[in-house]
């Protein structure tokens, strides 16, 4: 494999892709579907939400070993942060996967195994399914959410 | 300049790619390896030459000046009407109506045509594997007269269940329109059968050749189809061009699609008096390049002979049919008996997004996705699929990198 194809599929990656973390539904919560018509990766992220924290998180679909592993760590992450840090994690999240090569990496702990994706321009909305998904998901909208 | 093949019979492929300068590329520091010929194929020295040309010596309007060079660009263009006419086997050269693609052309018959002849309660008959551009253009259609849009279905290998078509068909069914070959399975229709089926009940057929024309013959009388249409992008020449031919008794009586420029007889603020055939469906100033660049591309591939390339892709056809079967956990989508050079497949535990990255780093380029074929895709059950889309340009050699990159893949995944 080339270097640029390994820093994407990490051993991390291909990990959460084979055995998703959270791969189940929350049956008394708030959930959100998100979609990709590009390659056609339907999310759904569900959330169980106490005051602005986030107890719980989960999700199920069919995608790409980029979007599932995203969701993978993504729901993992989150669980027990605050609507708001979530949110502020997004952020920074979107920044290390669409960067130049020359800015500074921004360490993200386990979430920079995604920082091969800023190569793959095509892949940017992969990752970041999963985390529009929760946007959706947190502000109760209930709603499919598209990448495009 | 066009090759001539060493034999009657074969085709010359070295000498063909060297046509092609796009294939001298690298990508991703590997020799190109253009697997996606039925998003688009790519495009001839002779028809780059040939867009060259027009813009350096002949570029002005059409049908409009009296000076030299409108007449020269006139000529061309008209020229190239005739081409396509005979490609196609038109009765006659005012039944080529050029259009920006595929999907304006069904889009024309579906607002033309179809508004004329669809109403509350009628039925326009598609099929299940049909792409977007020939179901959305008669969903729209449909909801706006009340009418219903009715599916032909297939069998599990991706052949039309002609039974259940000839069933389908009732006295309400106002126009069946269906693809020539599918761009995401290959099949190949048997559409002088579904047209027979439909004359026999007076319903006229539409037919979807954009996956047809680069690969075979297509005789439009032979077929006694009342439509078919089809992107000059898919058949080596530029995008932005393509051609819809009607019988000329159908495109006369109905309305025209836009209004414009070219398109009249005589306007006054009272009345305006339509041009005749093809000009009354041409409004404005028309893609002159880009027509002259198709008749280029349809010159090319007429010179090569379709028995030639229709052997030389068959032949491709079944030997990457053998090495797909032989890598373990693919399965290959679209196994009718009549199949053009399509390879679609899916491979267990690993999604197509991710093998069209990992053969695009091989330097192999394939399409990932719905295909724009999202019915399609549901009634396979798979969120998508990756499709090797074969051309008469690609080579064994190809197949085996391709082969050899999936072998890659299930390195990686599994
Ligand atoms: C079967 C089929 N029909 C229609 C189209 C639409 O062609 P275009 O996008 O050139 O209008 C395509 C191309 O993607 C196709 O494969």
């Amino acid at each position: 494999m080339s270097s640029a194809l390994d820093e994407l599929y990490q051993e991390v990656i291909l990990d959460h892709n084979r055995r998703p973390r959270n791969f189940r539904t929350i049956e008394e919560g708030r959930h959100a579907e998100g979609y990709n018509p590009l390659c056609g990766d339907r999310l759904t992220v569900y959330l169980r939400i106490q005051g602005d924290r986030i107890q719980d998180a989960s999700f199920q679909g069919s995608g790409c070993a980029i979007s599932k592993a995203s969701a993978s760590l993504m729901t993992d992450i989150v669980k027990g942060k605050t609507i708001a840090e979530a949110e502020a994690l997004f952020e920074r999240f979107h920044r290390l996967i669409t960067r130049s090569v020359e800015d500074p990496v921004d360490d993200l702990g386990k979430l920079s195994v995604f920082a091969g994706v800023r190569q793959y321009p095509a892949r940017v909305k992969c990752a970041s399914l999963a985390w529009h998904t929760l946007r959706a998901a947190t502000d109760a909208r209930n709603e499919v959410v598209s990448t495009e | 300049m066009t090759s001539i093949p060493l034999t009657r019979t074969e085709l010359d492929v070295r000498s063909v790619r060297e046509d092609f300068p796009i294939l001298r590329a690298l990508a991703h520091g590997k020799p190109l390896i253009y697997l996606d010929n039925a998003a688009t194929t790519q495009k001839p020295q002779v028809v780059l030459d040939r867009l060259v040309r027009y813009y350096t010596h002949e570029n002005a309007n059409v049908h409009r000046g009296v000076h030299l060079l409108s007449e020269r660009a006139t000529d061309a263009y008209e020229e190239a009407r005739k081409t396509a006419a005979r490609f196609l086997h038109a009765a006659e050269t005012q039944e080529i109506i050029f259009v920006r693609g595929t999907t304006e052309a069904i889009n024309l018959v579906a607002q033309t045509y179809g508004r004329v002849h669809v109403g509350a309660g009628d039925e326009v008959v598609i099929t299940v594997m049909e792409h977007h551009s020939n179901i959305v253009p008669w969903q729209m259609l449909c909801d706006e007269r009340g009418a219903r849009l009715r599916i032909v279905p297939m069998t599990d290998e991706g052949a039309l269940r002609i039974d259940s078509y000839e069933a389908l068909l009732g006295d309400r069914t106002r126009i069946v329109a269906v693809t020539h070959v599918s761009n995401a399975l290959g099949t190949v229709n048997p559409i002088r059968r579904i047209v027979e089926i439909a004359h026999a009940r007076g319903i006229p057929v539409l037919v979807d050749g954009a996956q047809a024309v680069a690969h075979t013959a297509v005789d439009v009388q032979a077929l006694d189809c009342d439509f078919y249409t089809f992107s000059g992008h898919k058949v080596f020449g530029p995008t932005g061009i393509g051609v819809l031919y009607g019988k000329a008794a159908l495109l006369d009586a109905v309305p025209p699609y836009q209004g414009g420029g070219d398109m009249i007889r005589s306007v006054s603020f009272e009345r305006t008096l339509y041009n005749v055939l093809p000009y009354k469906f041409e409004a404005g100033t028309p893609n002159i390049a880009g027509g002259v660049g198709l008749g280029a591309a349809i010159e090319y591939v007429e010179a090569l002979g379709f028995d030639r390339i229709g052997a030389h892709e068959r032949d491709l056809l079944a030997y990457g049919t053998r090495a797909l079967e032989g890598i373990p956990g693919l399965r290959l989508t679209g196994t009718a008996g009549d199949k053009g050079g399509i390879l679609s497949f899916v491979l267990d535990g690993v999604h197509p997004h991710d093998v069209g990255t990992i053969l695009d780093r091989e330097g192999v380029a394939i399409r990932t996705g719905h295909h724009c074929c999202q019915p399609l895709m549901a009634r396979l059950g798979v969120p998508a699929t990756s499709r090797a889309s074969l051309a008469l340009y690609n080579t064994r050699a190809e197949i085996d990198v391709l082969a050899g990159a999936l072998a890659k893949v299930r390195e990686v995944f599994v």
